[in-house]
């Protein structure tokens, strides 16, 4: 089968590789009908993620039908249109049965390299790096899908691909983003970043009872998507975030903050220049400045939501603004299994269509191409499905 | 506790006793000339690789890589002066050394090589690696013989269930992967089989020591073992009856000795990662049935065992069978179309 593989920094190539096997009991094939290129991986391809290995297949947002199950799979049948969900989730361990899904205890076979970098694991996910177990990821035309019988969702025919595949990643965990703000009606939630994760968070927010949100980022088609869905906009290439901020909230500051950006952080030069130095020199894995700069704004007892990935070790995070002004963070990978359900029916019932999010579809050969296109935002690129099995050229939907 | 539990807390188990004694000091000063060596070569490998390139005989396009090494040894050389563990030190030169010859074996191949100065490298670093493994092995023995390990997890359990599950020895080889088989023989006694260096098997007879139902089984090989092997595990209910703690310690003499042992600890086989990995699919045969397989790890969890993370062809399958790495209760789709001649 055709398999989009890594073979190291800025270099993706799709590949004939071997197709996958039930290894499993609990264990599905899915034949992959839509796949997606997450902006986390881009941090695998910019070869800030350790624990790759060359010709490692990539892709962790797919859907498709099934086409094999495993002995112990009795919920799903062959022809079922299913979305997966990212983390891979066991439905029996301590976390699973607390609905912390992305926490599982026994689905990451390489738990042992996940402790030694984080201290405990975290579960498995598809085509992320051998730090969450190695499974093979589903930028491919198949994908192997174990526990089977705890993440798929089956989702009605009447919805396309482009509507519910995103439950399978960035829908969840911008809801997620949002919903760790605990939001009351009337607050004022501000989002830095404005990528696919970010406009879901901006969705969520109103979703949730926000009154206004503020969301941040510097590129322009980002900022304007941004506003279509109803929030205002910064661009911190233009304005200074803290005062901008400040002056729209009278200086109290945002009642939560969501950092939607993560470990690759861009920023003004000076502050830039310093965190990708220490980088250079591997002083520190992650670029926090989002996250420095979401504490530093947040009021006086509100909230910071860490939902962009971080991968290992950053410094200068303003410990004594988080302490002395009562800022609780929350963080976490989604856990995507909970929300795939209700955000379901949110979009049955009419009341969001991710597929706003789309700017270009492909077929999956063009792999390499989206990667390169969606990391350096070329054609107003935000977010790139790709199609296995189809020919032709790029298409731009937005 | 029952009257079988309190004889147990009585008598001294052979895995929990205190260890180290101090190296003797001719070996500390070994070992401190070792350091500032590497700390030397390290310093002249990064600031002058051509210059090393070309006393080791070497084409100088492999600056990049000599700088690497240099890193290495002055990282080496911090180690053993790290008062905590010299030992650690050494023994990471132990694999510099491995690492050195594979590289000026390498060059050796190459045509751009200076072959007689590659021989004359060669042999310098064979001395080398001669003292470091002296001094290594020296740091390592001092004040104790033979592995412990020690190692626990949490089952979502309860404590009578993950007790039956072990003392039930036959099922340890389902996730103790160093185990080939284990067979009880009634009345406490069992026989035990292991993987052994080079595709070997080692066997020997074990009892039962202590056995409270719930609460701990102890064991150990009989006199006159080829293998030394003793072994604890206690199971505790969790607070708020999360399930149970399984705390297991085992000790054994390897077969390939205590350098063995150490050399597969600086390359992450180390036991009692071995016994943790072992411990993680203890959890997940009671919690999900069987042993979770992904692409990277079919082989293997250690570093060097890891593939790719992509789907694997018919012959990694048939090689990851023959380790006994699939669940063995799983009927593949790859195996029942073997069966049917379709593959």
């Amino acid at each position: 089968m055709r398999a989009t593989c890594w073979y190291g920094k800025t270099t993706v190539n799709v590949d004939d590789v071997p197709e996958p096997q039930i290894l499993n009991q609990r264990d599905a094939i899915v034949k992959i009908t839509s796949t997606a290129i997450c902006g986390s991986d881009l941090h695998m391809y910019d070869g800030v993620i350790p624990t790759m290995k060359r010709g490692d297949v990539l892709g962790h947002e797919f859907m498709g039908e099934v086409v094999e199950v495993g002995r112990e799979v009795t919920n799903l049948r062959i022809g079922d249109r299913v979305v997966v969900p990212f983390p891979i989730a066991c439905g029996n361990c301590f976390f699973c049965q607390s609905q912390m899904y992305s926490l599982c205890e026994n689905s990451n076979p390489n738990a042992w390299l996940a402790e030694k970098m984080f201290g405990h694991s975290p579960a498995g996910i598809f085509g992320y790096s051998h730090l969450t177990g190695g499974f093979a990821g589903g930028q491919a035309e198949y994908a192997r899908v174990p526990f089977a019988d705890v993440g798929p969702i089956k989702v009605p025919d009447h919805l396309a691909d482009e509507q519910v595949l995103f439950l399978s990643d960035i829908f969840p965990t911008g809801y997620m983003g949002a919903e760790m703000c605990d939001i009351k009606p009337g607050d004022t939630i501000a989002i830095w970043g404005c990528g696919p994760v970010g406009q879901f968070s901006i969705r969520s927010a109103f979703l949730l009872g926000a009154e206004r949100v503020i969301a941040i980022d510097e590129v322009p088609e980002r900022l304007q998507m941004a506003q279509e869905g109803g929030a205002e906009t910064i661009n911190y290439a233009e304005q200074n975030v803290y005062e901008t901020l400040m002056e729209m909230t009278g200086g109290r500051g945002p009642d939560a903050c969501i950092d939607d950006v993560g470990m690759e952080a861009h920023a003004p030069a000076l502050i830039f220049g310093y965190d990708r130095l220490k980088q250079a020199m591997m002083l520190e894995t992650d670029r926090p400045h989002a996250l420095r700069e979401a504490i530093m704004c947040c009021r006086n007892g509100g909230t910071v939501s860490v939902i962009g990935v971080y991968g290992g070790f950053a410094d200068k995070i303003p410990l004594g603004s988080l302490m002395n002004r009562s800022i609780t963070i929350r963080s976490g990978q989604a856990h995507v299994q909970r929300y795939m359900r209700p955000l379901l029916e949110l979009i049955e019932n009419g009341d969001i269509d991710p597929s706003f999010v789309i700017t270009h579809i492909m077929s999956l050969d063009d792999a390499p191409k989206g990667y390169e296109m969606f990391k350096n935002k070329e054609d107003g690129c935000i977010k790139v499905v790709l199609k296995p099995g189809t020919n032709g050229n790029a298409e731009t939907v937005h | 506790m029952t009257a079988k539990a309190q004889s147990f807390a009585g008598t001294t188990y052979a895995a929990e006793r205190a260890r180290p004694g101090l190296p003797k000091s001719g070996t500390k000063r070994l070992a401190k000339g070792l350091g500032w060596f590497s700390i030397g070569l390290g310093v002249s490998e990064l600031l002058a690789p051509k210059a090393i390139a070309k006393i080791s005989g070497v084409s100088n396009t492999h600056t990049a890589l000599i700088r690497l090494y240099g890193l290495r040894e002055i990282a080496a050389g911090i180690m053993i002066f790290s008062e905590t563990n010299p030992a650690t030190g050494v023994w990471s030169r132990v694999a510099g050394d491995a690492l050195d010859l594979a590289s000026l074996g390498k060059a050796f191949a190459s045509p751009r090589a200076n072959k007689g100065r590659v021989a004359f490298a060669t042999a310098n670093v064979l001395a080398v690696t001669a003292l470091d493994l002296i001094a290594a092995s020296q740091l390592s023995t001092n004040g104790g013989h033979g592995i412990h390990a020690k190692a626990s997890c949490i089952v979502n359990r309860a404590p009578e269930e993950v007790y039956s599950f072990w003392r039930n020895f036959e099922n340890l080889p389902r996730f103790m992967r160093h185990l080939e088989s284990v067979e009880d023989r009634g009345e406490g006694r069992s026989r035990w089989a292991a993987k052994g260096p080079a595709g070997s098997t080692v066997e020997w007879d074990a009892t039962i020591i202590a056995d409270v139902p719930g609460e701990v089984i102890t064991w150990r090989s009989l006199e006159g073992s080829d293998v030394d092997h003793a072994g604890a595990v206690r199971f505790e209910r969790a607070p708020g009856n999360r399930g149970t703690i399984v705390k297991v310690n085992i000790e054994y003499n390897p077969p390939a000795g205590v350098i063995g042992a150490t050399v597969a600890k600086l390359f992450g086989e180390e036991p009692e990662q071995q016994l943790n990995d072992d411990l993680r699919r203890f959890k997940q045969v009671l919690e999900i049935g069987e042993v979770v397989v992904s692409d990277a790890t079919l082989l293997g969890t250690g570093y060097f065992e890891q593939r790719p993370a992509r789907p694997a062809g018919i012959k990694e399958l048939e090689e990851a069978e023959s380790m006994e790495a699939l669940p063995s209760q799983t009927g593949t789709n790859y195996q029942r179309d073997r069966a049917e001649g379709r593959m």
